[in-house]
């Protein structure tokens, strides 16, 4: 039985809680801003941002509406990061879609391929002077709730419009609370997650289309088509997937020189 | 707040105004989503954007900045039109029916002013506002509400002169929305329905701050909705515990406890305060006990009977808001007459009004000391920016203050309740708790004047201070103990020379007991926590929750005596018995002779039906009635007046200011000074407000990466009609001016900010958060820059919240 995340967007209030919680228990540094005309920073989602909120402003009329996306890894059952990822870093493991940063060669390939922009690179430089990418987003707080806590943004949340339980429940309370949203007078209220890619694991109430929250109606499987690429470049390019797994090689011989793998 | 957070569950409605609760206080937001799910309670928010909040409601409604009283006027009248008011309720507890002098005229006859204005002096002879009485001093009533001099009646003549159109015109809130709001909110004057009003700065920060408020309690009080599960008049106090500090006397007209400080011209000694400051009904006439443990807990054993328990050693005030409040302050520094300040966790450069005067009156002070947790623009005024650090004579002291999670103690919530706080780490470096600082220089103060002499020596050498930073100690003070034993005519003991006092019904003025702070006294002792355990009252964390209706009576301590909803015999109808079972919270038990329920009752235990004052609720005033007519210095109504930069005539009267307000008018003219704006030069509505990523003047948050990540700096948000006009995109720089000075900021344009139609003219509104100086990470301009140097004619907050501007795209 896999967990999900269920998003009430019509009781989200863009407080960002959130961001700032997953900032917090992630130990993810903050990014420079400025204010770009937007209440909304950083602009993106980010290797170092895995959770934010994006600010849209719709008016209808003489109605104007301020709608509120808690943007993040969906975690799909149709991962396309996991398709693409040439090696194995990227796996789905019930609730969760995680990459094992040990596995993970920074290529950047889910990067291009993931269809909500929810997954980034990272360049660090670790002991000793070594440049290392490796690919970054939400994990579910994994290290958390595999031991029975809330992921840090829905214990957060003060609105109550995050919540975390079993899949089936959270589109059950989802389901309850589009219906109601619709008597209310949002027509076009949805839950959205629920079969996209396989069934998504971080479902959203949304009160308006998907669109107007800037969410893809219909998001495309990306497998065929970047891994295709990438079998492609191996043959024009064999260097393109040498240097990579020489990275990886390299990475470990001075692991193995310090003793094991340096203390996160 | 007269109720609590948590029983924000229980309302039907709320009408938020002048607060904005998703983005200042977003804890709110978890208990008013619980009203809506099980009751589908509606969110109104009244404001001059559209906030994070009024992206949440289920109704918005937009209101020029400075024009509440004209909202709520407009409510009021809309109340009485439709006979929408709970009718039982305002006759029984409200001072409705109490006929009012015949000599009295108000605004409706008078043209915006009220019998017995002076104009020399700027204030009113308070005559002909008193209760009409017959000779024995009972007040004439009339409970049919038809006389035309009872409050009821006057009240209506009042506000008939706010219509609809009347609302429409000066707050430029069309007049279909307004009737939106009035229909959802009104509709909790059904008897067994509830709403509560939500506000913050946004209505006190007003020249007419107070009246403001007390729109807000009069409203309550026709709806039926104070004392009550679900209703009340809410202040979302803008800091975690600024109701603490408020209680403890943070302002200058009040000693511990909300007794008012001793005046040097009115209070000689402590007799003479005692007969002018104690009312002859209601609960305060126990205020001789209160001041005289409160002497007693700080003077000891050398407050005596025969010394007037030391009453001469507490400093006397000679003045009021226009002596001694902020504005009035900084003005005294300005010329001198104060040469030296100490500063607790606050910050005039950046939260200051008309910040650029406040910033140069420090230069003025010979010394200056600061306690604080990080640079702010106070603590390195004198190394701004545009400050040359050579010409400035001020000597400076910072002393580093341990955050709040870095000390011991408690934190009062704007519902009132107390709750204990362990410390948590460590302080970095040298810096130490406030105790533990005042212990410090007490400790030192106390040795120079042993050594030295000096003025008054005695008023310190006799202080009962041997706490040193022992905070157990000084709780067991502010609780209250026994100074001696005590037994009663039978000999049985009543108190135990230095145990606690159980409450501050024990107290007495006759010296055996000393208290701190009355209101908190039972607060340290211990109690219940629902499973048996005693624990000292606000260190409980007990759950239970008898009645369901999160009153967790169990949970810390709320002052007074635990009580949880004050005002609560309103909660029950004029028999003693709750207006709704839902709603039940205590009600007359006829078989035990008493009341009960799940709240401590605000009221006589064993006060039953048929009993004088059985529909006395309000058991502070004299007379045991809501106040929906009251004496405050601008008149016993609230009378709309402009702000005193407005880009509009009054439409109510002919009187366009405030007329009790005093104006500075210091250097005005220059280029730092008193300086006033007007529409011509300036015709912008300009408001300053917080988000939701910065706390107050920013010492807290703007030294925080993450926060200072999501807001990085200040910002205009303005409309997208004044952004054409100006020729701004979005994103832009702009240039924000007033009389006092300018700003540049990012332009935010937004379809959120609406101009407004007043009375066929269009005026634009525009706003700035306020957090931000040179100092911290998150950056910039600080728009207190901008805002003038003016206050409410009763309390002298300043007026942040509605003044003049004129915006251009920056070059």
């Amino acid at each position: 039985m896999a967990n999900a995340m269920l998003i009430d967007e019509s009781r989200c209030m863009g407080c960002r809680g959130c961001q700032v919680a997953c900032k917090q228990w992630n130990d993810n540094p903050a990014e420079l801003t400025e204010n770009w005309g937007s209440y909304e920073n950083p602009p993106e989602l980010s290797g170092i941002t895995w959770t934010k909120v994006k600010f849209t402003e719709k008016v209808e009329g003489d109605q104007v509406k301020w709608l509120f996306l808690t943007q993040g890894c969906m975690h799909c059952t149709e991962a396309s990061c996991e398709a693409v990822c040439p090696t194995g870093a990227i796996q789905h493991h019930g609730q969760y879609v995680l990459v094992d940063q040990d596995w993970c060669i920074g290529c950047g390939y889910c990067v291009a391929a993931c269809p909500f922009d929810a997954i980034h690179s990272v360049f660090e430089t670790e002991a000793g002077g070594e440049q290392k990418a490796t690919a970054k987003k939400c994990t579910f707080c994994v290290d958390r709730t595999s031991n029975g806590l809330l992921p840090a943004c829905v214990k957060t949340c003060p609105s109550g419009a995050l919540s975390w339980g079993d899949r089936s429940d959270m589109i059950a309370t989802g389901k309850d609370r589009v219906a109601a949203l619709q008597a209310g007078g949002y027509a076009r209220a949805n839950l959205y997650g629920e079969d996209q890619l396989g069934g998504l694991h971080r479902l959203y109430v949304l009160a308006d289309e998907p669109s107007a929250y800037g969410l893809p109606e219909a998001p495309r499987h990306a497998t065929s088509n970047v891994a295709g690429q990438w079998l492609s470049g191996i043959l024009t390019a064999g260097i393109v997937a040498a240097v990579p797994f020489w990275l990886v090689f390299k990475r470990q011989r001075a692991e193995e020189a310090q003793g094991g793998g340096a203390e996160r | 707040m007269t109720n609590q957070w948590r029983d924000l569950k229980n309302a039907d409605a709320f009408l938020v105004c002048g607060a904005n609760p998703a983005e200042n206080h977003p804890a709110s937001m978890s208990h008013i989503n619980k009203a809506r799910d099980a009751r589908g309670a509606k969110l109104i928010v009244v404001d001059p954007r559209f906030t994070r909040s009024a992206s949440t409601a289920d109704i918005y409604a937009p209101i020029r900045s400075g024009s509440d009283i004209a909202f709520w006027g407009g409510l009021m009248n809309y109340i009485l039109e439709n006979n929408l008011y709970h009718e039982e309720y305002v006759v029984n507890y409200t001072n409705a029916s109490f006929l009012i002098d015949e000599g009295f005229q108000g605004a409706a006859d008078l043209d915006g002013y009220f019998s017995g204005f002076d104009p020399e002096t700027q204030s009113y002879d308070q005559d002909t506002w008193a209760y009409q009485q017959d000779t024995e001093g009972n007040i004439l009533r009339d409970e049919t509400l038809q006389d035309p001099n009872c409050v009821f009646q006057l009240l209506k003549k009042h506000y008939e002169r706010y219509t609809v159109d009347m609302v429409e015109k000066v707050c430029g809130m069309p007049k279909d929305n307004f009737l939106e709001v009035a229909q959802a909110f009104a509709a909790t004057g059904a008897p067994e329905k509830t709403g509560t009003i939500l506000y913050a700065m946004g209505q006190t920060q007003h020249t007419v701050g107070t009246q403001n408020v007390r729109c807000m309690a009069m409203v309550q009080l026709l709806l039926g909705n104070t004392g009550r599960p679900g209703g009340g008049v809410n202040a979302l106090r803008g800091e975690s515990n600024v109701q603490g500090s408020t209680d403890m006397a943070l302002l200058f007209h009040i000693i511990p406890a909300y007794m008012n400080t001793p005046n040097a011209a009115k209070h000689s000694d402590l007799a003479e305060y005692l007969e002018k400051e104690t009312p002859t009904g209601g609960y305060w006439v126990n205020k001789p006990k209160f001041l005289i443990s409160l002497l007693k807990a700080w003077w000891g054993d050398k407050a005596t009977q025969s010394n007037d328990f030391r009453y001469d050693f507490l400093p006397k005030i000679s003045g009021g808001i226009n002596t001694y409040a902020w504005i009035s302050m900084f003005h005294a520094i300005n010329d001198g007459t104060v040469k030296g300040m100490w500063i607790l966790g606050q910050n005039p450069a950046v939260g200051g009004p008309n910040a650029r005067f406040e910033r140069k009156a420090l230069e003025k002070l010979d010394w200056m000391v600061v306690q604080e947790i990080a640079p702010t623009a106070t603590t390195d005024f004198w190394r701004a920016p545009d400050v040359d650090p050579t010409s400035i004579q001020t000597e400076v002291f910072l002393l580093p203050a341990a955050d709040a999670m870095e000390k011991e103690g408690t934190i009062v919530t704007s519902g009132r309740l107390i709750q204990y706080r362990p410390k948590v780490a460590e302080p970095p470096g040298e810096a130490q708790g406030d105790i533990e600082i005042m212990d410090l220089i007490y400790q030192e103060l106390r040795r120079l004047y042993e050594a030295e002499g000096g003025a008054l020596p005695e008023a310190v050498l006799e202080l009962n201070w041997s706490h040193g930073a022992d905070f157990d100690s000084i709780c067991r003070e502010i609780n209250g103990y026994w100074t001696k034993d005590v037994t009663d005519e039978e000999g049985n003991a009543v108190g135990t020379e230095g145990e606690m006092v159980a409450n501050f019904t024990k107290l007495t003025d006759d010296g055996s007991t000393a208290c701190g702070n009355w209101i908190y006294s039972g607060y340290w002792v211990p109690a219940n926590d629902g499973d048996g355990n005693m624990v000292t009252a606000c260190k409980r964390r007990g759950q239970k929750d008898p009645g369901g209706l999160g009153m967790n009576p169990y949970w810390g301590f709320s002052w007074p005596v635990n009580r949880r909803i004050i005002y609560n015999r309103c909660s029950a109808d004029s028999s003693g018995k709750p207006w709704s079972e839902d709603k039940a919270l205590i009600w007359w038990d006829e078989e035990e002779g008493k009341w009960t329920g799940y709240d401590v009752p605000d009221f006589s235990g064993t006060k039953g039906p048929g009993d004088a004052g059985f529909n006395d609720p309000y058991i502070m005033q004299p007379e045991g009635k809501g106040r929906l007519f009251a004496a405050r210095n601008e008149g016993p109504f609230p009378e709309h007046y402009e702000p005193l930069e407005s880009p509009v005539a009054n439409l109510l009267s002919s009187v366009q200011f405030n007329p009790v307000v005093k104006q500075w008018d210091v250097d005005r003219g220059q280029d730092v000074g008193d300086n006033v704006g007007t529409s011509d030069q300036f015709p912008i509505v300009c408001s300053t407000y917080r988000v939701c990523e910065h706390w107050q003047a920013g010492g807290m948050s703007v030294w925080l990466p993450w926060l200072a990540e999501a807001q990085p700096e200040p910002f205009l948000e303005m409309s997208v009609e004044l952004a054409q006009e100006k020729g701004v995109s979005n994103g832009d720089r702009v240039v924000v001016s007033s009389a006092r000075g300018e700003v540049e900021v990012v332009a935010i344009v937004t379809p959120r900010v609406k101009p407004f139609t007043l009375d066929g003219k269009t005026v634009h509104q525009v706003g700035m958060p306020w957090h931000f100086s040179w100092q911290g990470l998150a950056r910039g301009a600080t728009a207190n820059f901008l805002t003038p140097h003016v206050g409410d004619g009763n309390t002298m907050i300043p007026e942040y919240k509605a003044f003049l501007v004129d915006v251009r795209k920056a070059v």
